[in-house]
């Protein structure tokens, strides 16, 4: 399939469930009358009008961009490390990430300044990608990847918990849960505004990067030759994913595995060049969390159904068959 | 062996003095008046406080004295507390140990196989339970006259509060995760004997649930009454800072100790809705 024909309708299929986003929800509003209220807008206090804006439209708009994130954000991570296993959720990134945001949350950080709950999150999974680069990095294999992955991931999500057990807030223990499996219920646009910065920064950096991990494939010496300085690609890979998924947890918690299915689905259609392979991940991913986001309103219309559970059912068997076939390498 | 005669020994021992206080609640028709008794529930601990003798209570849980959700917390200074542990309870030695039923099994279990009488008491979802478990608590501590007297001067009051309104303005109760309180909750009854007619009913909602945000936006409540958010931070409470319901709140009215337990305080909340309303109604 040629780039621009597979990124068309990856577009179509992410503007097709946007779309359904906005229109499925508890309330149950007409086509027309929530579309034009979404629009052009009803009177002042107009009951349409507010959900339609301030309800289903920042739900949408975060799913569209956290999806994005995270299946940028594995797309570039398995390009750097050519490991298909590399996946922010696995390795501890999301976790982290997850830990900065709720110690800034926790420490009243947050309420302080705007930036502090984005920024602590980005600053999280900068210190978990680093760690992981430099013990598992390009000669690492993968079983020193996924080992490591396991310990940050285990020590972020201990942590995670002390500090909301430590909470004076009684609700906040009852939420480890979110911030482990993600969920864009009742979001906000202020949250959209906290987020949607550093994912789009962190997504431009990321895009940037294609060429430079294309020459990649061929070998380290082989990239060195074609003028790729990989200090500089290393250190901006750390930034760029690390901001796109610190601002995709900071509002949502961590989802897993999207950025491990989306890439993997999405490889034989661009012929394994990480350059084609990244938009199309991004597109990929915002369609697989708008679907997900809209099957958990469907499923449990009553329950808050986290996003991480459909995504972890649709990804751990995923997973299972990528360590099935690299068994051998792993072994 | 010795061991085993002195658990023999004091589990006979355990058996005689429930038989014992068995028959003194046939004989008597109410318990024999318990000499130290040990609260580990808020809401016990707050009837207990207005019913016991003195030096009768021993000791309340840690929660009489936060004040976010005990109305009583200087009394509260006057007794020792304790987290509700059976350890700690125990020690205490109490003949009688006031409980809710949503306290934690297995520390019930625990004190009653210590040989400790655990009276629990269920937490109240209607306004006439809280007249129902002044005079429980009163006869557990074995002054049936006082729960009585209590509840009667409870009961008398309520019903002068109870206003007579025409047109019932529309509010809406709103706590974190997006809960809301029925027609059948306590909190529910609160509000409409302070004149108000309850939204959630109008979405067939009549005990506690979870009311969808966008529900509560298309209902267009005339306000809507929230809980005073806990320090430090949880996305529970979130939603009750969302731009969309900005709008929809008016006047100051929140939910505060005195909704929390069924004690004859829920008059005051009672009374302060009321204002609520003829304020709403006067603008």
């Amino acid at each position: 399939m040629t780039q621009p024909l597979l990124l068309g309708l990856l577009a179509i299929l992410v503007a097709a469930l946007f779309a359904a986003s906005l229109l499925i929800g508890p309330a149950a509003l007409g086509l027309v009358e929530s579309l034009s209220a979404l629009v052009a807008g009803g009177p002042e206090g107009d009951a349409v009008t507010l959900i339609m804006r301030e309800v289903r439209l920042p739900r949408a708009v975060l799913g569209l961009l956290i999806g994005a994130a995270l299946g940028l954000a594995g797309a570039a991570m398995q390009g750097f490390l050519r490991n298909p296993l590399a996946e922010p959720g696995l390795i501890g990134t999301s976790g982290s990430a997850a830990l900065g945001a709720v110690i800034a949350l926790q420490t009243g950080l947050a309420g302080a300044h705007v930036l502090a709950l984005p920024g602590l999150a980005l600053l999280g999974a900068l210190i978990s990608v680093a760690l992981i680069l430099a013990i598992a990095g390009p000669r690492g294999g993968s079983l020193t990847l996924i080992l490591a992955g396991i310990a940050v991931s285990a020590f972020a999500g201990a942590l995670t918990s002390l500090v909301l057990n430590l909470s004076p807030n009684p609700f906040a223990a009852s939420e480890i849960v979110f911030w482990m499996l993600g969920s864009l219920t009742d979001r906000s646009m202020v949250h959209v505004w906290i987020a949607a910065p550093f994912i789009l920064l962190g997504g431009l950096v990321l895009l940037g990067l294609g060429r430079g991990l294309d020459a990649l494939t061929l070998g380290e010496d082989a990239a060195a030759a074609l003028g790729v300085d990989l200090s500089r690609l290393r250190l901006w890979l750390i930034f760029g994913t690390a901001a796109m998924v610190g601002g995709a947890t900071a509002v949502a918690g961590a989802i897993g595995f999207v950025g491990l299915v989306v890439p993997h689905i999405l490889r034989p259609l661009v012929g394994a060049r990480p350059s084609a392979l990244l938009p199309a991940s991004a597109l990929g991913g915002a369609a697989m969390i708008l679907a997900a986001d809209i099957a958990v309103r469907i499923i449990a219309p009553d329950r808050d159904l986290k996003l991480g559970v459909l995504t972890a059912l649709i990804g751990a068997p995923f997973f299972l068959h990528l360590i099935w076939r690299m068994r051998r390498q792993l072994a | 062996m010795r061991a085993a005669t002195a658990r023999f020994m004091s589990g006979s021992m355990r058996g005689f003095k429930r038989l014992a206080l068995g028959l003194c609640l046939i004989a008597g028709g109410a318990w024999a008046e318990p000499a130290r008794v040990v609260s580990i529930n808020l809401c016990t601990d707050q009837l207990a406080m207005m019913l016991a003798d003195p030096g009768q209570l021993v000791a309340v849980s840690h929660l009489a004295r936060d004040r976010r959700s005990s109305t009583m917390v200087a009394q509260a200074k006057a007794y020792s507390i304790t987290y509700g542990r059976a350890e700690e309870v125990f020690l205490k030695a109490p003949d009688l140990v006031l409980a809710g039923t949503y306290t934690t099994q297995a520390t019930v279990d625990l004190l009653q196989g210590l040989g400790v009488e655990v009276a629990l008491l269920a937490p109240p979802s209607s306004l006439a339970d809280v007249g129902d478990n002044l005079r429980e608590v009163g006869r557990l501590l074995g002054h049936p006259a006082r729960g009585e007297a209590m509840a009667a001067a409870f009961e008398a009051d309520l019903a002068a509060l109870r206003a007579d309104v025409v047109r019932r303005p529309r509010a809406a109760l709103y706590y974190a995760n997006g809960y809301t309180g029925g027609d059948r909750s306590l909190a529910g009854e609160i509000l409409v004997a302070a004149g108000f007619a309850n939204v959630a009913a109008e979405v067939d909602l009549t005990d506690a649930g979870r009311l969808p945000l966008e529900q509560l936006i298309q209902a267009a409540p005339d306000t809507v009454i929230t809980g005073r958010p806990y320090p430090g931070n949880s996305r529970a409470e979130e939603i009750l800072a969302h731009p969309a319901l900005d709008g929809l709140r008016r006047g100051g009215a929140v939910t505060d100790a005195d909704w929390v337990c069924g004690t004859p305080h829920v008059l005051r909340a009672i009374a302060g809705l009321a204002d609520e309303r003829r304020a709403l109604e006067a603008e």
